[in-house]
């Protein structure tokens, strides 16, 4: 039995999904679907050329695989294999940061903007939790997907590479059980907590913008940062020093805007002790490191600031009258 | 019985225009109210600070709640349709109707099954796909398969066809309204709603300028048809309006002794929309 406060969060959640199919779900299948396409396409190409000017590459017998692997190939394959799960969930968390960004410029907006507000408001839902379903629908549900669509995308990029070199007498199957879909999948998913909570005042300044705007809310949530940055440049120039210039830029436009891009807490100076104590690239996505930067205050100051931009969405939400 | 509605000294300001100006009014259970004012004149805000959508000076209880503060609360018990089209675009009939059953503890998805069963929506179809006959189809359906109190309607056939519109009343009389129910509709289809209000409120410039049962209307208004012979008598009378037809003069008259003006001519109970007319004479001047 579910309490009502979940199960109201569940259904508001369950409706922006509905509303946001396209970019929550079809985006990320599209965009793993085109990327694995354009890889058979290249595939293809090299087959059919190679077979044109007559060069088959055929592996013998004295190749690497056919003496028993050391623990570090194993390992390294693993590796290699992780490596392409991970960069295609990249390429489609890249997509996933524009969906968050304009769903949540649009979330308090649009429905402003026909006036389906009025329906909404006809239910006996409060403003706190249909704002705050906008925030889990856009920074743990739409990643979620998205991890899942990048890491299915590149499970079928290893097979599709297996699939090309045992073409060419190249066993390479039994090498995919080196691989760890599961542990990279846990370390996307497990990564989710960590970049709603760093993406918390971008979600809350672009719902606060949704919630503000009359027209344009693109134009308050992107314009009017720079608008502000330029001015302080200004009065920075004239020497009547009220805020540094690189505060501004790094700490507040830099939080408040491309928060919703996954990974975007990994610019330099949060990992510094990190990068160069890690033993291999990869162990820079290991919760342990990624959550690391929890350890700087800049992280809580920031989804305090979000909370408080949050709270006055939901204020918005609750008494902007222009229906 | 406690007022479903009450109000006491409501006032709202936009800018520099009153939308309401110190209203007050009380609507009890089991009536049917028609709040008619021409455009601007304050309905829409009356009806959104009833809904706790806007802010307001002054006392407003709705079934006892305070729609600033209960608003979550209020609306279990309170719906309303806005006007006609706005239910989300993208949404479809099951989605929508799977929604409200799993959010609003008072409705019935049965009865609401039924009502669809009724008209020619599918579960599949999405609102973008539908005219604004079949919007209201299913927004009535919604709502009436809620078991509110108070059922606010504003402008809900603004721009349907005659047969939507009468179907609309029709389903709303038959299948919804009791006397636990309590409804407050505000159209400029005045006489499509004459005849199923037991309550008139006219309101103007953020003033209410009437506030009867339909039963005190009749007594309190008539309509007398007199000849040219006879007009300068009745205007001595101090007609609300005088209009001509056929060479003869239709004085509409506001608390004169039926005897009075039966010695005039024939006496009729003017109709809503002449009775509106009169009222509002020169709100556009």
């Amino acid at each position: 039995m579910k309490t009502p406060v979940l199960n109201e969060m569940y259904w508001l959640v369950k409706r922006e999904f509905w509303e946001h199919r396209g970019g929550f779900l079809w985006t990320p299948v599209i965009v793993g679907g085109v990327f694995v396409l354009l890889n058979l396409m290249g595939i293809v190409t090299g087959e059919i050329i190679g077979a044109q000017h007559g060069i088959h590459f055929m592996f013998n017998n004295n190749s690497l695989l056919n003496h028993p692997l050391s623990a570090e190939d194993m390992s390294k394959a693993g590796q290699m294999m992780d490596l392409v799960m991970y960069s295609t969930s990249f390429i489609i968390s890249i997509v996933l940061g524009f969906v968050a960004f304009f769903y949540c410029l649009g979330a308090l907006y649009d429905d402003r903007r026909d006036r389906s507000l009025l329906f909404w408001k006809s239910l006996p839902l409060s403003d706190t939790a249909t704002v705050l379903s906008k925030v889990v629908a856009g920074t743990v549900l739409a990643p979620f997907i998205a991890a899942v669509c990048g890491v299915v995308t590149g499970i079928v990029m290893l097979l599709l590479f297996a699939l090309t070199l045992s073409f060419h007498g190249l066993n390479v199957w039994h090498l995919l059980a080196y691989a760890h879909p599961f542990q990279v999948i846990a370390n996307l998913i497990g990564t989710i907590p960590l970049y709603a909570l760093w993406a918390l005042p971008t979600t809350g300044w672009l719902l606060l913008c949704s919630a503000w705007a009359r027209s344009k809310p693109f134009l308050w949530a992107a314009v009017l940062p720079f608008a502000v940055g330029m001015m302080l440049g200004w009065f920075n120039l004239l020497g009547t020093r009220v805020v540094g210039n690189g505060w501004y830029w790094k700490d507040v436009v830099g939080r408040i805007l491309p928060g919703v891009f996954p990974g975007s807490w990994l610019g330099a100076g949060n990992y510094q002790n990190v990068s160069t104590g890690a033993e291999h690239s990869l162990d820079v996505l290991n919760l342990g490191n990624a959550y690391s930067v929890m350890a700087t205050p800049g992280f809580w100051i920031g989804a305090m600031a979000g909370l408080a931009l949050l709270a006055g969405a939901i204020w918005l939400r609750r008494w902007r009258d222009d229906t | 019985m406690n007022a479903v509605v009450s109000a006491h000294g409501l006032s709202k300001r936009y800018k520099n225009t009153a939308a309401l100006d110190n209203v007050s009014f009380e609507i009890q259970p089991g009536r049917i109210v028609g709040l008619i004012g021409p455009n601007g004149a304050g309905k829409t805000t009356a009806l959104k600070a009833i809904l706790g959508l806007t802010d307001f000076q002054g006392e407003l209880g709705v079934l006892g709640l305070d729609p600033r503060k209960q608003r979550g609360k209020l609306m279990e018990q309170v719906c309303f349709i806005a006007d006609v089209a706005v239910l989300p675009r993208w949404i479809r009939v099951r989605e929508a109707v799977d929604f409200v059953a799993h959010v609003h503890p008072r409705f019935d998805r049965k009865k609401c099954e039924d009502l669809l069963a009724r008209t020619k929506l599918t579960p599949d179809m999405r609102v973008k796909q539908m005219s604004k006959g079949m919007i209201v189809q299913l927004h009535l359906a919604l709502v009436m398969a809620i078991d509110a109190r108070l059922l606010v309607l504003d402008e809900p056939t603004l721009g349907l066809d005659i047969l939507y519109r009468k179907q609309f009343y029709q389903n709303l009389l038959e299948d919804y309204f009791d006397e636990n129910k309590t409804i407050i509709v505000t159209t400029h289809q005045v006489e499509e709603v004459e005849h199923i209000l037991t309550d008139l409120m006219f309101i103007r410039d953020g003033r209410i300028v009437l506030d009867a049962d339909m039963d005190a209307v009749g007594e309190r208004f008539a309509e007398v048809m007199v000849g040219a012979e006879r007009a300068a008598e009745a205007r001595a009378l101090k007609p609300l309006h005088e209009r001509q037809v056929f060479g003869k003069s239709i004085f509409l008259f506001d608390g004169v002794a039926r005897a009075q003006l039966e010695a005039l001519g024939e006496v009729r109970r003017p109709s809503v929309s002449d009775l509106f007319v009169a009222t509002m004479k020169g709100t556009y001047a």
